[in-house]
């Protein structure tokens, strides 16, 4: 966190789109670091910016409709600006992305094990289309797909759900990204099927020692798979710092509303799914003020109409360095503990 | 009015009305400590008031039929095979499982949307198995269903009030001039602005369809609700806001649910009672406490231990869990004697050779294993071997014969299988 020589450097990172109803600012001030062998988390509801902002990492944005401000380095490269020759050497080859909709992200024309072949030999322009194919039946093996050297000729329908995943995983990593986006890499699936792309994620950020940033709603894989999480909401972070402090003492109300709204397989009988009031904002146009504050709870607590007047600064909370929150409340771990544990988690405060 | 959403407290009809472009936004949020009161805890289970719903043996197979000018039956799809449950008066039975297991096409066949191939549906003591449609109608009106998808389940071209209002007008229960009030009623109901009647799905957000959806349910009155996956499809923050609504109304309106979901923690918060299911059989059903803290079936106890827990923060890495290989096998040419041990852990000769039948190992708690037992503590005999007339590697034995006690029907005795004295007693 911070670290200005981190392998991914988000700065300051605005997405605006032009739309005939007016300017969309789907990402704003936007900054994060991440190193080599570590996982980000990104959470946040649909519309709060987490894959615009994923995408403009591979500058994936049409930059004639799109105002991109603020620096996005991957390895030391400014992706910002970068022109197409420049873009496509670095997509697929140190960063790739996977998909929430391998159905859709797979064309459905072309065999697996060609699409595959394809990525390979785009970026090794010298390989005979031999040593692709083996890359490809080597990678769907290294993903756990059974019989790759028959199963390379299917076409993406002949493969089931957890398969096509593993196929897109294997895209992704054919040519050893040092950076690997993956998009609700699990939304679609069932939990045993969840659970073994997790592993295979994980096994594989061991072995490739790869930056990994994971976008997902789920808080559960989350709390499993990510060192950091970053909150967003309304295209702006609202809550950044290590998984541990982001989901054990959490200090903005946000993610407060998010952890009640979920029910957890362990929770206590006693417990109360509390959901967040409302619903998301337009970006058109935002709140003024805090963005969150049309929905919180807990605005009765701060002085005056400060929630609703003045965009609280993304500063360091009681937590110490490392774990920054937007927020007015003066003292959030004690609302925290006090009122939103003790309907949400009973058995836990009585353990502190 | 004091149990139901936040959202719906707030709507004066005056003041939303100059309240454009987001329809039922409220502009005051309630404190916290409100909106905790109104939220609910995870639903108890009401042992006292019989059962609206009982399935005995429920099949339903698609026939498969082969390519070609003459298309010949070749197979079937035993998408739901010798299902037996029962769902609470009032109460709720969760239905959980991958997907292709049979859990949407049980709550399809319980609205009969599909003709099932064999067994009971007792609704109220009568079998609606096999009425046809004319016969059907007027149990059409207590059985409703809510959808997973509030953006393909309602017709774009169609407003609010007459998607609402169309059960009133098919049923004739109302006469013409009632049908908007009681549309607005229902509106109320579940949580949107009532002026909202004449406007289109589309102007409308994910969570609001879902409360349509909800409504249109609700029209007739039902006695049970069906609700396939109601909530995978919205947002985490609108999720709660939907169970919320639901169990108000189910406090309310007195109705029943059978919730299909595969999110277990979802169904744990709402069902009091859950049947698990694999390739179209149910193989282990109870109550909570018996299927989230007691499972005894391996295929459960995988599927639970897969769930990411977001209590593992504050211990960080991943939590130990069974590995299930492969995928989830065809049901066109399921794997024999029990279906799930092509991908058990602890499967031996007798799987494959007998199916392991629903025994009753509990209260309210039955399993379908020849092993069953905790994490762990599997036993290592197979202790449905006597009660099926066979020894221990499923080979008939001479000297035995099959139980009368094994039996395939809806609901728990007051005797049952006791796992330590392996012999049936009474509580």
């Amino acid at each position: 966190m911070n670290d200005p020589d981190a392998f991914l450097v988000v700065e300051d990172l605005s997405v605006e789109f032009p739309t005939p109803d007016g300017p969309v600012r789907a990402v704003n001030n936007l900054s994060y670091t991440l190193g080599l062998g570590q996982t980000l988390g990104i959470v946040g509801e649909s519309g709060s910016g987490k894959s615009v902002s994923s995408m403009a990492v591979l500058g994936l944005h049409d930059a004639d409709r799109t105002k991109i401000t603020g620096s996005i380095r991957v390895g030391g490269t400014e992706v910002v600006g970068l022109n197409e020759p420049g873009l496509r050497k670095l997509r697929g080859n140190s960063v790739a992305m996977i998909f929430q909709d391998a159905l859709a992200a797979l064309h459905p024309f072309y065999r697996v094990g060609s699409q595959l072949a394809e990525a390979y030999q785009v970026h090794h322009p010298s390989a005979s289309r031999r040593d692709a194919r083996r890359k490809a039946i080597e990678m769907l093996d290294r993903v756990g797909i059974p019989q790759p050297d028959s199963r390379v000729d299917d076409f993406p329908h002949q493969f089931s759900g957890g398969m096509r995943q593993r196929a897109m995983i294997a895209m992704g990593l054919i040519n050893d990204p040092s950076l690997l986006i993956a998009d609700e890499p699990t939304t679609a699936l069932d939990v045993t099927v969840q659970a073994q792309i997790l592993d295979l994620l994980q096994d594989l950020q061991r072995e490739f020692n790869s930056a990994v940033v994971i976008i997902t709603h789920d808080l559960g894989v989350i709390a499993e798979m990510a060192d950091e999480v970053l909150v967003m909401y309304a295209g702006r972070c609202v809550e950044y710092g290590p998984t541990k402090e982001i989901l054990v003492s959490p200090e903005m109300p946000y993610t407060w509303g998010l952890l009640s709204s979920i029910p957890d397989v362990s929770a206590d009988i006693d417990a109360r799914l509390i959901p967040i009031p409302g619903n998301p904002p337009s970006l058109l146009s935002p709140p003024s003020g805090c963005s969150f504050h049309p929905r919180c709870a807990h605005v009765d607590k701060v002085p005056g109409d400060l929630c609703a007047t003045q965009l609280p600064e993304l500063l360091e909370g009681s937590n110490g360095p490392g774990h920054v929150k937007r927020c007015h409340l003066a003292n959030p771990q004690e609302v925290f503990r006090r009122e939103v544990l003790a309907e949400i988690a009973p058995d836990l405060v009585e353990e502190s | 009015m004091s149990e139901r959403d936040t959202t719906a407290d707030e709507l004066v009809p005056e003041q939303q009305a100059e309240i454009e472009p987001a329809p039922a936004l409220t502009p005051e949020v309630p404190k916290f400590e409100e909106l905790a009161q109104q939220a609910h805890t995870a639903a108890a289970l009401d042992l006292s008031r019989g059962t609206v719903l009982e399935v005995d043996n429920l099949k339903m197979y698609f026939p498969v039929k082969s390519g070609g000018l003459i298309r010949r039956k070749v197979g079937d799809v035993q998408a739901v095979d010798g299902v037996s449950f029962e769902v609470p008066r009032g109460g709720s039975l969760g239905l959980v499982g991958e997907s292709g297991c049979g859990k949407s096409t049980t709550g399809r066949l319980i609205t009969r949307l599909y003709t099932p191939t064999g067994g009971r549906i007792l609704f109220e003591d009568r079998d609606m198995a096999k009425l046809s449609k004319r016969e059907l109608k007027p149990l059409r009106r207590e059985i409703q269903m809510i959808f997973q998808d509030p953006y393909t389940s309602l017709n774009p071209r169609h407003t609010v009030g007459a998607i609402i209002g169309a059960p009133l007008e098919v049923h004739k229960v109302v006469p013409k001039k009632q049908i908007l009030p009681r549309v607005q009623e229902l509106l109320e109901v579940v949580g949107l602005n009532p002026e909202h009647y004449n406007r289109y799905p589309n102007e409308f957000s994910g969570g609001q369809r879902q409360r349509i959806g909800i409504a249109r349910a609700l029209t007739l009155n039902p006695k049970l609700l069906v609700a396939d996956e109601p909530v995978s499809a919205l947002d985490v923050s609108i999720q709660a806001q939907v169970i919320n609504l639901l169990q108000d109304i189910q406090k309310e309106f007195d109705v029943a649910f059978l919730f299909i979901a595969h999110d277990l923690a979802v169904v744990r918060h709402f069902c009091p009672e859950v049947a698990v299911m694999y390739l179209g059989k149910i193989v282990e059903i109870g109550d909570r406490d018996s299927i989230y803290a007691h499972a005894h079936h391996p295929y459960t106890q995988a599927l639970l231990s897969a769930v990411p827990d977001i209590k593992q923060a504050a211990i960080g890495g991943r939590r130990e869990r069974i590995r299930l290989e492969g995928d989830v096998p065809s049901p066109i040419n399921p794997p024999s004697g029990c279906r799930f041990r092509t991908r058990c852990p602890i499967a031996q000769d007798i799987c494959a050779r007998h199916e392991p039948p629903l025994l009753q190992i509990g209260k309210r708690h039955k399993v379908a294993c020849h092993f069953p037992g905790p994490i762990g503590a599997h036993p290592d005999a197979p202790i449905t071997a006597r009660l099926l007339g066979t020894d221990e590697v499923g080979n008939p034995d001479p000297g035995a014969t099959p139980s009368p006690q094994i039996t395939n029907k809806p609901g728990f005795d007051d005797t049952w299988f006791d796992l330590d004295a392996k012999t049936f007693g009474r509580a």
